[in-house]
């Protein structure tokens, strides 16, 4: 065990890559972001959750001091109709990322106390059953970003629209 | 593996819960499509019709306003926190890809929720999309009768005890509509806005501006 650990702790400072080192023997959070939004109305965290710990853990619930009601959801979409459901929890398998992302599984960020804006980040934590508690602070991406900052995910527009002000074209 | 192969189910869990007041648009929709880019009406099903609405300052408007433009239309609401924001991107997006040609197309969001969704409220949502991107809200009866008119579906959803405590569900087509108000194509989920804006650019070239001057003639 303990060779095990150095040999993944130098492999991590040979690669220079804080993540690496802190995913270590982990759940290692990758690429969270929320969507901007106002005051009082809702937003959504969106992240991958990598399970490192050997042992197969869920996400059960989170927090964050900008949302007075923190929730794990999930999206059905049946038939052109969108349908929002709370779970229960949020499985992390070994070899497994859960994905959470717009139209699926995400932390639901119910009546903000203030605004979220595009450029800032949030504090949430995050309870696992087995790997307890992470605090992660979450960049706010715009209203209509499609993924995490650089990540246009196919739809071509990234988060162009953030602000509000002036049209591109 | 999408939307199209679930169609069985959201029938059967629509009807099962009984929300479905009216025909909505999936009771019609086809088989799996592999390309689903737009979706086809059957023959005889037509989309829109004549509402009245309040906009985002609070006065009236009806589909008459927006006669000689094209509406693209997507009916949501302001507490959605995922699907509307994604597919009012997408709506954003295809407005810019059209460069100028853009200005003949009026963005609407009608809101399934006129209980929070307030004039003010919208107008600030919007906002957050694109800048001529117009929220219309108005009575239940109102909203009730403009959706019946899209065939959009929508059902109120308890999350909690509190009166405000609701979550909407909803369908997420994108309706475009001609200068008439006519139905010109229905575009869903996974539409992209590239897909959306070639569709608005050929609907556009097909039916030019019609010039503001009334033609000449007869009055003395
Ligand atoms: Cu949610």
């Amino acid at each position: 065990m303990i060779t095990r650990r150095f040999v993944f702790g130098a492999v991590a400072v040979l690669a220079l890559t804080p993540l690496a080192l802190a995913a270590q023997d982990k759940v290692e959070i990758v690429e969270p972001w929320a969507r901007a939004a106002l005051a009082g109305r809702n937003s959504a965290a969106y992240m991958t959750i990598v399970n490192h710990t050997g042992e197969k853990d869920e996400l059960i619930s989170a927090a964050t001091p900008v949302a007075r009601v923190v929730e794990l959801h999930t999206h059905m979409m049946e038939g052109g109709v969108m349908r929002m459901r709370p779970v229960q929890a949020i499985e992390v398998n070994v070899g497994e990322p859960a994905v959470l992302r717009p139209g699926g599984l995400h932390v639901m960020l119910i009546n903000l106390t203030r605004d979220l804006k595009a450029g800032e980040t949030i504090p949430l934590t995050l309870r696992f059953r087995n790997a307890g508690e992470r605090t992660i602070e979450v960049p706010v991406q715009a209203a209509g970003a499609m993924g995490p900052a650089g990540h246009g995910h196919g739809h071509g527009h990234g988060h162009g629209h953030g602000h509000g002000h002036g049209p591109r074209n | 593996m999408t939307l199209w192969q679930r169609l069985g189910v959201g029938l059967a869990t629509a009807a099962v819960a009984g929300a479905a007041a009216w025909f909505f648009i999936p009771a019609w929709l086809g088989p799996p499509r592999s390309e689903p880019v737009q979706v086809a009406l059957p023959a005889g099903i037509t989309l829109g019709g004549p509402f009245s609405l309040i906009d985002e300052t609070g006065a009236r408007v009806t589909n008459e306003t927006f006669r000689g433009r094209f509406m693209l239309i997507y009916f949501g609401f302001t507490y959605c926190p995922d699907v509307c924001p994604t597919e009012l991107a997408k709506m954003a997006a295809a407005l810019d890809l059209l460069g100028d040609a853009a200005e003949e197309v009026v963005p609407i969001l009608i809101t399934v929720d006129p209980e929070r969704d307030t004039p003010a409220a919208l107008a600030q949502y919007t906002d957050l999309f694109h800048p001529r991107l117009i929220g219309l809200t108005g009575t239940e009866a109102e909203i009730a009768a403009a959706a019946r008119a899209y065939r959009a579906y929508y059902a109120k959803v308890r999350t909690g005890q509190a009166p405000d405590e609701y979550t909407m569900d909803h369908s997420a087509f994108i309706y475009l509509m001609g200068r008439r108000g006519e139905f010109v194509a229905l575009f869903n989920p996974e539409t992209t806005p590239e897909q959306m804006a070639e569709a608005m650019r050929r609907a556009i070239s097909a039916s030019p501006r019609v010039s503001k001057m009334q033609p000449q003639g007869g009055r003395t």
